[in-house]
């Protein structure tokens, strides 16, 4: 008790001491506040920063015309009826006097024009009776003799009232005559049920358009974000270190392992393509090999073990493990090729549903296209995981020197491959055709820097694999964040062509940087409390991040997707001033044609679907996390 | 039997937690560690299981080393060893069913657990042990909308899960109240009676100690102070643990 009010005195005595003005920080406020006042300054200055414009009369006068437009979006229009009544007029009385004109039809609308004949310019008083109550429309001056005549002088704008009745001053053009002229009055009247107006078709379509391009977006920039996510987290990245042999052996597996993926599945797709057009061929292997698969992976890959296996054992099951991937990769183009014909098929049957058709035919045709890189991809992680444990193992057993011997050679042999590899990607894009900087300048600095690693760090030293990922991961997200994805979308309309599909590839790959960088940064605040308690029930790292990782993850992770496509809905909006697609691009248009109104309509659209997803995701939050 | 020599820990910022602690732990003993907050009974534990590298020293469980084990061989050796934590660590989200059956993960071939399912037989063997502990009629419900004794029950569940041979719980009940604290130790007591399984458990109270424990180490500041039977600790001996000013509660 004493020490804690002994304590609490000290702290109150510390305060006052702070409170005490010093004039050092008087002068601190002092300048702190000028550099402010300057920094303001040069902003104004560097902005452009002045109302004067604002005053002048006609930019008043246009800022006023668009916000009316914007005000008035064409969005619904009605069946126009019109009622056109001409009434004849003398500009120059006639020096014969005015010739006695037949009565007008009072059973109809009919105008009245006092004086009948008057000077060009001045007024004359003009009254309509017997109009559509309320109706409203321009009242014109028709030049020369006929009726009928569609050239009109002047404008004035006329509004009957309850009784169909209107009076207004009209100016006579300076349009003489001898002959009889006319005064038309042509007022319109809506009739019937309001009527969604092109631009609102027009709209409707590209809206839809864009909401379903921010979803493709969306979600395949979400699939690729999440592993991503996980290798720029720090703290699941920290605590991965690994001996040099085992990163070395690792660095030449990938590679080599790309290589052998993919030309085996390139094999494996060789034997399926004889069959790519046949469907009971395709329908067939699409029974018959998941059965295999699954019996297969359930065989080799046992899912419990108490006591560890033995040698023999673990290579009957590698063996059965790697039939079964080249049986799952035919699976896969047999897959495909049942979508592509089952697509084709389809898109001439199913008349107005043809799209599904459509999409069996390119989801086909994707698969097709990723299944040889997905191969290599596979091979390649699973020949640098193998060799990594082969690294890992022999780091364990080997006495010092030979580690030391060993982790020499493969560091060595690793870094040659890989600074080779490097030169050849800046050979393919600068084209320098010097193989002294792009082959055995990089291949000696390779082997050189991967000697020197190895000679300095001890044998069995285990390094920071991970927190090395982890820079590399950030760097590369970071750099490809900074691109917005407007100018990602100007490449993508070159790769291939203007439409939407270039804009979900430019919105798909800014949503992968982006929201990785925001997942794995919810991933290193999760509790680390389950982590411990799942790794010491003795889980690896994958299992860790499936039972303690993901689980806690979910919740951030929608309501970031949720963010995310909102983000994209509006990013859509733009991404067609560049070709990308969706509504932008009529927008743009519109803006340009001086359209307000129409562009008005475009904006209310996207005002709706931006505060319906927002409404949206917010239900699902609730719902769901 | 667990053999600790020499154990010594220092962490990254040079605080010593451990100092050249070392202990025997014969099989089926339940040993409290006792000690005030800081004084490293839990890196003691952890390093055990080595959730916690140590800087020096060596471990051996029933003569392996555990501070040379490869990652592939402290897998088999960690699903032997159960934990429980004084904040339970149970997966929230998740439900209890899953919680509990997390604790088969180490005998579990990982390229299954992307497809989040089990062996039936461990799907039953996990309904017994939460039986065994009273929660089975909870297994369906999300882990944090339990109390935190049935929580803490879980964590046990989870534990037994792994048929360990020991069981390391740091301060299980320092977060429940008296009477829970008492259930909550009675299962461990049950568990080191009818299994046969190694317990070590860090405690705060001296009663629980007297109760429940077979023997006694105690650190101060990272070093052992006592090793000894409850009863061994008088006044003089609690000072030496505890300090000069503390004084005895309870």
């Amino acid at each position: 008790m004493d020490a804690t009010q002994s304590g609490l005195g000290e702290k109150t005595m510390n305060n006052n001491n702070d409170k005490k003005a010093s004039p050092w920080k008087s002068i601190q406020l002092g300048l702190a506040i000028l550099f402010g006042f300057v920094v303001y300054a040069y902003g104004f200055q560097i902005t452009k920063v002045d109302l004067e414009d604002l005053r002048s009369e006609r930019r008043q006068q246009s800022l006023v015309r668009v916000m009316r437009a914007l005000a008035r979006p064409e969005i619904l229009e009605y069946e126009q009826q019109e009622e056109v009544i001409n009434t004849p007029v003398y500009v120059t009385c006639p020096a014969s006097g005015v010739p006695t004109l037949p009565g007008a039809d009072t059973s109809g609308p009919y105008l009245i024009v006092t004086p009948a004949c008057a000077e060009p310019g001045e007024t004359v008083q003009v009254e309509g009776f017997n109009f559509a109550p309320n109706t409203a429309g321009p009242l014109r001056f028709v030049p020369g003799n006929d009726p009928a005549n569609t050239v009109t002088l002047g404008r004035d704008n006329v509004q009957t009232d309850a009784s169909g009745y209107f009076v207004v001053d009209f100016i006579l053009p300076k349009r003489p005559s001898e002959d009889v002229q006319y005064i038309r009055a042509t007022l319109s009247q809506n009739v019937g049920a309001p009527r969604f107006t092109k631009t609102a078709y027009d709209t409707w379509e590209k809206i839809i358009e864009t909401v379903f391009l921010a979803l493709l977006a969306t979600t395949f920039g979400t699939f690729l974000a999440i592993p991503l996510s996980f290798i720029a987290a720090r703290n699941l990245m920290k605590p991965v270190r690994s001996p040099l042999a085992s990163i070395a052996l690792s660095l030449l597996g990938w590679p080599i392992g790309i290589a052998i993926g993919y030309v085996i599945v390139r094999w494996v797709e060789g034997w399926s393509s004889p069959f790519a057009g046949n469907i009971p061929v395709n329908l067939i292997s699409m029974i018959i090999a998941p059965v295999l698969v699954w019996f297969g992976l359930r065989w080799a890959l046992p899912q419990e073990e108490i006591t560890v296996p033995s040698t023999s054992t673990r290579m009957t099951r590698l063996v059965v493990l790697i039939l079964t991937i080249l049986v799952g990769f035919y699976g896969l183009f047999q897959l495909a090729s049942l979508s592509m014909n089952l697509g084709r098929l389809s898109m001439t049957s199913l008349g107005s549903l043809a799209f599904l058709g459509n999409f069996l035919f390119q989801a086909g045709d994707i698969v097709s296209i990723i299944t040889p890189a997905l191969g290599g991809l596979a091979a390649g992680g699973a020949l640098s995981s193998f060799m990594g444990r082969i690294g890992q193992r022999s780091t364990e057993k080997l006495s010092i020197n030979s580690a030391k011997l060993f982790n020499i050679t493969f560091s060595t042999l690793a870094g040659a491959v890989t600074f080779v590899l490097i030169g050849q990607l800046i050979e393919w894009l600068y084209q320098i055709t010097n193989p002294f900087y792009t082959l055995w300048g990089p291949l000696v600095t390779g082997a050189l820097l991967g000697l020197v690693v190895a000679v300095v760090t001890k044998a069995k030293d285990t390094l920071p694999t991970g927190m090395v990922i982890y820079y590399v991961t950030r760097t590369f997200l970071n750099g490809l964040r900074s691109i917005e994805a407007l100018v990602m979308a100007i490449v993508f309309v070159i790769a291939v062509g203007i439409g939407p599909f270039a804009g979900v590839m430019a919105l798909g790959l800014h949503t992968i940087v982006s929201l990785a960088k925001l997942y794995s940064e919810q991933v290193e605040s999760i509790m680390a409390g389950p982590l411990e308690a799942i790794q010491a029930t003795g889980a690896n790292r994958l299992q860790t991040i499936v039972y303690a990782v993901i689980p806690q993850i979910i919740p951030p992770y929608i309501s970031y997707t949720m963010y995310r496509w909102d983000i994209n809905v509006r990013m859509s909006t733009i991404i067609g001033f560049v070709g990308g697609g969706g509504i932008g691009f009529l927008l743009q248009q519109n803006i340009n044609l001086l359209n307000y109104r129409a562009a008005s309509a475009q904006m209310f659209a996207i005002a709706i679907v931006v505060a319906s997803m927002d409404y949206i995701s917010s239900v699902l939050r609730e719902k769901y996390v | 039997m667990l053999q600790i020599k020499n154990l010594t820990k220092i962490y990254d910022g040079g605080v010593k937690a451990l100092e050249n602690v070392s202990f025997d732990v014969p099989d089926g003993q339940f040993l409290a560690v006792i000690g005030l907050s800081g004084s490293g009974k839990s890196t003691l534990l952890r390093c055990i299981n080595r959730l916690i590298e140590p800087t020096d020293g060596q471990i051996l469980w029933n003569g392996e080393d555990i501070t040379k084990a490869s990652p592939e061989e402290m897998r088999r050796i960690r699903r032997k060893i159960g934990m429980v934590f004084q904040h339970f660590n149970l997966v929230h989200r998740s439900k209890v069913i899953t919680n509990v059956l997390a604790g088969r993960l180490g005998y579990i071939n990982p390229a299954w657990s992307f497809l989040n399912r089990f062996p039936k037989q461990d799907i039953q063997k996990a309904y017994q042990q939460m039986e065994r502990v009273g929660i089975a009629d909870k297994a369906n419900h999300r882990a944090d909308e339990l109390s935190g004794g049935q929580q803490q029950r879980v964590g046990i569940a989870r534990a037994l899960m792994q048929d360990p041979q020991m069981i390391l719980a740091d301060e299980p009940v320092a977060s429940l109240d008296p009477v829970l604290a008492h259930s909550i130790m009675k299962h461990l007591e049950d568990i080191n009676e009818k299994d046969h399984v190694t317990v070590l458990c860090s405690l705060h109270f001296l009663d629980l100690v007297h109760r429940y424990a077979d023997r006694v180490v105690a650190l101060n500041q990272g070093q052992l102070v006592f090793e000894g039977l409850p009863s061994e600790i008088d006044d003089q001996k609690f000072k030496d643990i505890y300090g000069r000013d503390a004084e005895r509660v309870g």
